[in-house]
């Protein structure tokens, strides 16, 4: 007999004798997640209050040229990565610096290298300042968390006010054939290891801009 | 005496007497409630969405055939190749096999209970693997050659001076007393590893069974680099990590955030449903999911505990278990440790060897009351205490309780009883504290109350 049907054959006799429903033994069966969640009310307002918290930079802008050249003087970039994308291509190219465009493979160790990840996202979620991404629309696994600053573009339209409502739109979207990766990204990488004190960048990237148009 | 509960009473009376090891849990601990209370107040039912998660996991686990075979056929479809281990032992077997046909030199890791649950690390480096942890406090921990202090914050019982020196002398890095620099330094330690890693060892914190694709947690980005850059990834999971459907994450995601560090939703929470797909331009080339069952199924076995196979790992028990508190994480010698640890260790790894975390608990019940997804905690630890006896009975514990029982039931013994404490109180000076004391548990540290001077009932009987 193999391992597995060992272990489910263990998992079903253990499961003959009915377990005690949870809590005072009823069980409600309601799923009504969004009216339990935090509340959102006005989903920018939202967005920009949980973005604020997490300190990630989001601004709503009308160009992505503009605000990524401003953003690139203000860093000093030297070199940047991307994706092929409707927003994030011209915005790239527009900046005259060299670009990597990870789409048909890279080197690991130049997108290291580089001072910024631009890519597009799926969703942003106003409850929580989330940006949802995958690795077939937003450049693979690595772009958005290798290289230290992590840059969104996305568009006014892609806000959703909850939780239920994105995972709603990945099961409309991919439903029949998920990428290998689907990342919910809430604000710049952190870790409170060291005596529960906060710092950014512990790993991913130290910053996390969202440009919205 | 077994040397586990010989340890545990050493230990614990050492850590609860340590002012200074107190002072950093407890200020550690305040941040976590300050924030976990500010984030909890913000749901508009906290107690419904328990009751929720409580009803989905109950769902998951007691449809868990039916779940595994769902979340491995839709993983299988995709690429993954599945293990099923049913011992630690196995489970180190599949890995260390993957492992050698990989001819790896370096394996990254995040953070994975289960790993430390099967003792991986141990049996990798003794086959002459290099294996990094890439989590920063299981990093500080590993430099340190010791076992995670905490489920989630596993480098909680150690100053930023203990790390620094640490860093100085492992790394050879110059001293600070800034976090931040801390936390730099071990960044550029591990970028290299995690580029030249050839295996990424990860765990899991939910399993979809409807989607087959593994949900990781974390606020680092640490597994997301040990998922994304080595060819070959393994993820290591306990059968019980299913959850039934994806958009149940809609409601764990932000649940476990809360419970476990006080936080509306953690940094990254990321699914991976297979290895690199066609059209995707990085990924691993293998991606292993390992199912590890490992004394679980007697868990399961247990209808009236089953509900502790519902745990998230957030570590919310444990961070308001006043034991936990004073004894510290190091102080179980388990994998897993506070309340929840108490509960399932003696199913994990014996009752007769393991029982007396059971009886290391003041049954206040703040494990049960935090508790996310309604686990009946300190009922349990109860549970396991009297399953103990009735496995083993002691005959001198019974003896006393028939003799306490005839006494009781009998005033007049009882009162005669009543009188004779009294008398023998006078004398209890002499041998207070000494081994000579019946009371020594309670006397060696405390003074016994003085027995009041008249009954209720004496009092009673005479303002009639």
């Amino acid at each position: 007999m193999s391992e597995r049907e060992a272990i489910l054959g263990r998992v079903r006799e253990a499961l003959r004798i009915p377990a005690p429903l949870p809590g005072h033994g009823e069980r409600k069966g309601s799923r009504e997640f969004s009216r339990w969640l935090p509340p959102v009310g006005d989903s920018l307002e939202a967005f920009r209050a949980a973005s604020a918290e997490l300190r990630t930079d989001f601004r709503l802008v009308d160009s992505p040229e503009a605000a990524l050249a401003e953003l690139r003087a203000a860093e000093g970039w030297k070199k940047i990565a991307t994706h092929r994308g409707e927003l994030t291509t011209p915005a790239c190219a527009s900046l005259g610096l060299p670009v990597l465009t990870v789409d048909s493979g890279y080197d690991v160790q130049d997108l290291e290298a580089c001072d910024a990840g631009v890519t597009e996202c799926d969703a942003l979620v106003a409850q929580t300042g989330t940006v949802v991404l995958t690795s077939r629309q937003a450049g693979g696994r690595a772009l958005s968390v290798l290289p230290p600053h992590h840059v969104v573009l996305a568009r006014r339209a892609q806000l959703l006010p909850d939780l239920p409502a994105a995972f709603a739109l990945l099961k409309e979207r991919y439903g029949a054939n998920y990428p290998s990766m689907i990342a919910l990204i809430t604000g710049p990488s952190r870790t409170g290891d060291i005596e529960r004190i906060l710092v950014l960048g512990a790993h991913g990237p130290k910053k996390l801009t969202i440009f919205c148009l | 005496m077994n040397a586990f509960v010989r340890g545990f009473k050493e230990d614990a009376t050492r850590l609860a007497g340590d002012l200074r090891h107190r002072g950093l849990i407890q200020a550690a601990l305040n941040k976590y409630y300050g924030a976990r209370d500010v984030k909890k107040s913000k749901y508009q039912s906290w107690e419904d969405a328990r009751q929720a998660a409580a009803e989905i996991k109950w769902e998951a686990i007691n449809t868990l055939d039916k779940c595994l075979v769902d979340f491995t056929a839709k993983l299988e479809a995709r690429g993954t190749r599945v293990h099923w281990a049913g011992t630690a032992e196995q489970a180190r077997a599949i890995v260390l096999n993957i492992v050698r046909e990989k001819k790896a030199r370096s394996i990254i890791k995040s953070k994975a209970m289960t790993s430390e649950e099967i003792r991986l690390n141990d049996a990798l480096e003794h086959a002459g693997f290099e294996v990094v942890e890439s989590d920063l406090g299981e990093y500080i921990v590993q430099l340190r050659k010791q076992a995670p202090y905490h489920i989630v914050f596993p480098a909680m019982h150690l100053t930023r001076g203990e790390i620094s020196e640490l860093f100085e002398r492992e790394l050879g890095s110059a001293p600070t007393d800034s976090p931040e620099e801390l936390t730099m330094i071990a960044r550029r330690a591990l970028r290299s590893k995690y580029i030249a890693a050839d295996i990424g060892i990860t765990g899991a914190n939910f399993a979809i069974a409807e989607t087959g694709m593994i949900s990781i947690t974390e606020n680092e980005g640490n597994a997301r680099l040990t998922a994304a850059l080595p060819k070959t990834v393994i993820t290591l999971l306990g059968i019980e990590k299913v959850l039934p459907r994806l958009e149940d994450l809609a409601l764990f995601l932000p649940m476990l955030a809360t419970a476990g560090a006080g936080q509306t939703l953690t940094c990254y929470n990321t699914l991976y449903g297979g290895p690199r797909q066609p059209g995707e331009c990085d990924g691993p080339e293998e991606y292993h999911v390992l199912l590890l069952d490992n004394k679980r199924t007697h868990l399961l076995a247990d209808a009236e505990q089953r509900d502790a196979l519902h745990c998230i790992r957030c570590g919310a028990c444990l961070n308001v278990c006043p034991i936990y508190k004073n004894v510290g994480g190091h102080t179980y010698g388990t994998t897993y440790s506070g309340p929840i640890g108490s509960v399932i260790t003696p199913h994990l790894r014996g009752l007769q060897e393991w029982k007396h975390l059971s009886d290391a608990s003041s049954l206040c019940g703040a494990c049960t009351e935090t508790c996310p997804v309604k686990i009946n905690l300190h009922h349990h630890l109860l549970h396991n205490r009297r399953n103990a006896v009735r496995q083993n009975p002691v005959w001198w514990e019974k003896l006393a309780f028939i003799g306490f029982a005839f006494i009781v039931n009998r005033p007049v013994l009882y009162d005669i009883g009543k009188k004779l404490a009294r008398i023998g109180q006078l004398f209890h000076p002499l041998i207070k504290g000494s081994p000579l004391d019946p009371a020594r548990a309670w006397t060696k540290t405390r003074d016994l109350p003085e027995l009041a001077e008249k009954s209720f009932h004496e009092l009673w009987r005479e303002r009639r």
